[in-house]
């Protein structure tokens, strides 16, 4: 009987080792997760809780030496004045940035949920994703540019007489400046410009899975346009949004390229980490500006969820 | 008398896909409507336009008198129960069916009372808490139901409510929406493609094919007296003729003869069996009379005749329907 056996037992070391493996399914899963777990627990967790280490550390300040002793003195001197500056002023950018994203993605991504087809819509992914296959530096260079005094939307301006008005917005008082591509509006604009496809994509995702018939059920129990967008598509739409947001607001929370070669001058977050862990080798405070967006998004993300912003996923 | 819903001449073409072509339509007050037709027919693009979703590309519609054109769906006094429900998944039950007072303004206190009270109505007291998406089909289709008769429409728009329900269901949501209408004397315009739904619910009946309405009538109109080949064929699937053919009328007209109504007779026309299925109730013998098919409803209590056999066959000269439309 044994020879004629319908599940033969294989020949070979890997096809045996492979059949055991079958028959062990949680060894199985076991095999196949490994890989990812060290890669996150030691790669990526372990990196993390190093540097937040780091952060309890302090440095001499006579000898520039950092002092393996735990202490709270370094988060201490992010509330001197000139370090919450940098805080609450990258905060805010990343804010309005996020917000201003909300804001244009929106409509973007409801004509391509609702209403492109075919073309149109192979049309919209290309030109929402290739400004991302294109160096992050090139456009940002690129924006210094259009935006410089001898810059294109200058020449614009002139060329329609509107001259008066970009003067008008930059000299508004903490916006404005010289020109465009030295002043937080500018910074501003490239962030915004930068972020969007981070925005539009899976709020055209989250919009995509609402049903036509909703906003249809919503018309016919009375509910005005208004009131269906602010009852029915933006609820429906929030997970999309915040989801979003996250890329939005934690990018431009930890980006140190565009400030530094869009805007005043004036340091973000990302730049001073930059500063402190290289020319002022300062790797404790380094590390406590960067405890401090890790710490933002845990708010926001708590914030979002109390708010029910998951609530429909 | 003002006519709950009426259609004059009504068109609505997509491109060149004519959907509605042509519609003239009277619904009454307080009148249980169906709109029966296969997919494509154009009966649920009716029902849009009632509802304002769609407007019509040529002719008028008015609804209590008034002309719905350019009227939007909020705007119009008029509620529906959609194919799938279309329950708002991100809140419970009573914020769902409370939906379409809270846009009108009335209060929180009297909006939860008048949705616990329609949820009454519809046998889910009780139900309020609960997420849409924990209910069974059958409770959501209530739930829908409920949302809509809270606003006390003028009309109400059935698009194909019972379709996603199983036969035991289906059936029982069949009586109670019968006995919901009769009870609010509100007028129900009610979108089926399953011929006995409508035969079995409605005051009147209109078939639809090809985006025109085929004939209008009460279902004992409509099963017994087919106006065309295609309402004969659509409901009940009779037997359609050649008036000659069963002796009743001039060459050129068609007859109906509904299976039920041929019946084994020893005096009768021999036939020769081609087909036999037992249905329970009755059994289905596919017949061949003179070159001529035909399907015959019969008793299983009777001795009957096996496939390749023949069989005598007649009926009632009463029974056979000539129709007014030859083709």
């Amino acid at each position: 009987m044994t020879d004629h056996a319908i599940f033969a037992p294989r020949a070979g070391l890997v096809a045996r080792g492979v059949d055991w493996v079958i028959r062990h399914p949680r060894m199985f899963t076991f095999l196949m997760i490994l890989p990812i777990v060290l890669w996150l627990g030691i790669v990526y967790i372990g990196a993390l809780i190093a540097l937040l280490m780091q952060s309890f550390f302090s440095i001499d300040e006579f000898s520039g030496v950092v002092q393996h002793e735990f202490t709270l003195k370094t988060y201490a001197e992010l509330l001197r004045p000139s370090n919450f500056d940098i805080i609450v002023r990258t905060v805010v950018m990343a804010g309005s940035v996020t917000l201003a994203s909300a804001v244009l993605a929106f409509p973007i991504a409801y004509f391509a949920a609702r209403y492109a087809k075919g073309k149109w819509k192979a049309l919209f992914y290309i030109g929402v994703m290739l400004p991302l296959w294109s160096s992050y530096l090139v456009k940002v260079y690129a924006w210094k540019l259009v935006l410089a005094k001898e810059g294109i939307l200058n020449w614009v301006f002139a060329k329609l007489h509107l001259t008066w008005a970009l003067d008008g917005i930059l000299s508004l008082p903490v916006i404005g400046g010289n020109s465009l591509s030295v002043s937080y509006l500018g910074t501003f604009i490239v962030f915004v410009y930068i972020w969007l496809p981070y925005m539009i994509i899976p709020v055209q995702a989250s919009l995509e899975r609402v049903p036509g018939p909703l906003l249809e059920a919503a018309s016919d129990l009375g509910a005005t346009p208004r009131q269906s967008f602010r009852m029915v598509l933006f609820p429906l739409a929030l997970p999309g949004i915040v989801a979003g947001s996250i890329f939005t607001f934690s990018l431009t929370l930890g980006d140190y390229i565009i400030p530094q070669i869009i805007g005043s001058g004036r340091l973000f977050i990302g730049q001073a980490v930059y500063t402190q862990q290289g020319t002022a080798g300062n790797i404790p405070l380094a590390a406590a500006f960067t405890v401090v967006p890790i710490v933002l998004m845990g708010f926001y993300l708590w914030g979002a969820r109390k708010m029910g912003a998951f609530d429909a996923l | 008398m003002t006519q709950a819903v009426s259609f004059r001449g009504v068109c609505r073409h997509f491109g060149i896909v004519r959907a509605v072509d042509g519609v003239d339509l009277d619904i009454a007050d307080g009148e249980f409507f169906a709109m029966l037709g296969p997919s494509g027919s154009g009966k649920t693009t009716c029902l849009r336009l009632i509802a304002g979703f769609e407007q019509p590309t040529a002719g008028h519609i008015e609804i209590y008198g008034e002309r719905a054109e350019g009227v939007p769906p909020y705007r119009r006094n008029v509620n529906t129960v959609f194919q799938n429900y279309a329950l708002f998944p991100h809140m419970d039950v009573r914020d769902n069916v409370a939906f379409g007072l809270r846009v009108k303004g009335v209060g929180r206190a009297e909006r939860n009372r008048a949705a616990e009270e329609a949820l009454e109505l519809v046998e889910l007291a009780g139900y309020g808490d609960r997420r849409a998406g924990a209910l069974s089909g059958g409770q959501r289709q209530r739930v829908a139901l409920a949302r809509a008769l809270v606003n006390k429409p003028r009309v109400l728009l059935l698009d194909e409510p019972l379709g996603a329900l199983d036969l035991k269901l289906r059936e029982q949501m069949q009586e109670e929406l019968r006995r919901l209408q009769r009870a609010l004397g509100m007028t129900f315009v009610f979108v089926t493609h399953d011929q006995e739904e409508a035969l079995s619910m409605a005051d009147r009946v209109a078939v639809f094919a090809h985006g025109t309405i085929q004939q209008v009538g009460t279902p004992e109109e409509i099963y017994r007296r087919p106006a065309s080949r295609f309402v004969a064929d659509f409901v009940g699937s009779s037997n359609v003729l050649p008036a000659e053919f069963v002796g009743a009328g001039p060459a050129g007209r068609w007859a109906s003869l509904r299976p039920e109504d041929i019946r084994l007779d020893p005096a009768g026309r021999e036939a020769r069996v081609t087909a036999r299925a037992y249905h329970g109730r009755v059994v289905k013998l596919g017949l061949e009379l003179d070159g001529q098919a035909l399907t015959a409803l019969v008793s299983p209590a009777e001795t009957l005749p096996e496939p390749g056999q023949t069989a005598r066959i007649g009926w009632d000269p009463a029974k056979v329907h000539v129709m007014e439309h030859g083709a």
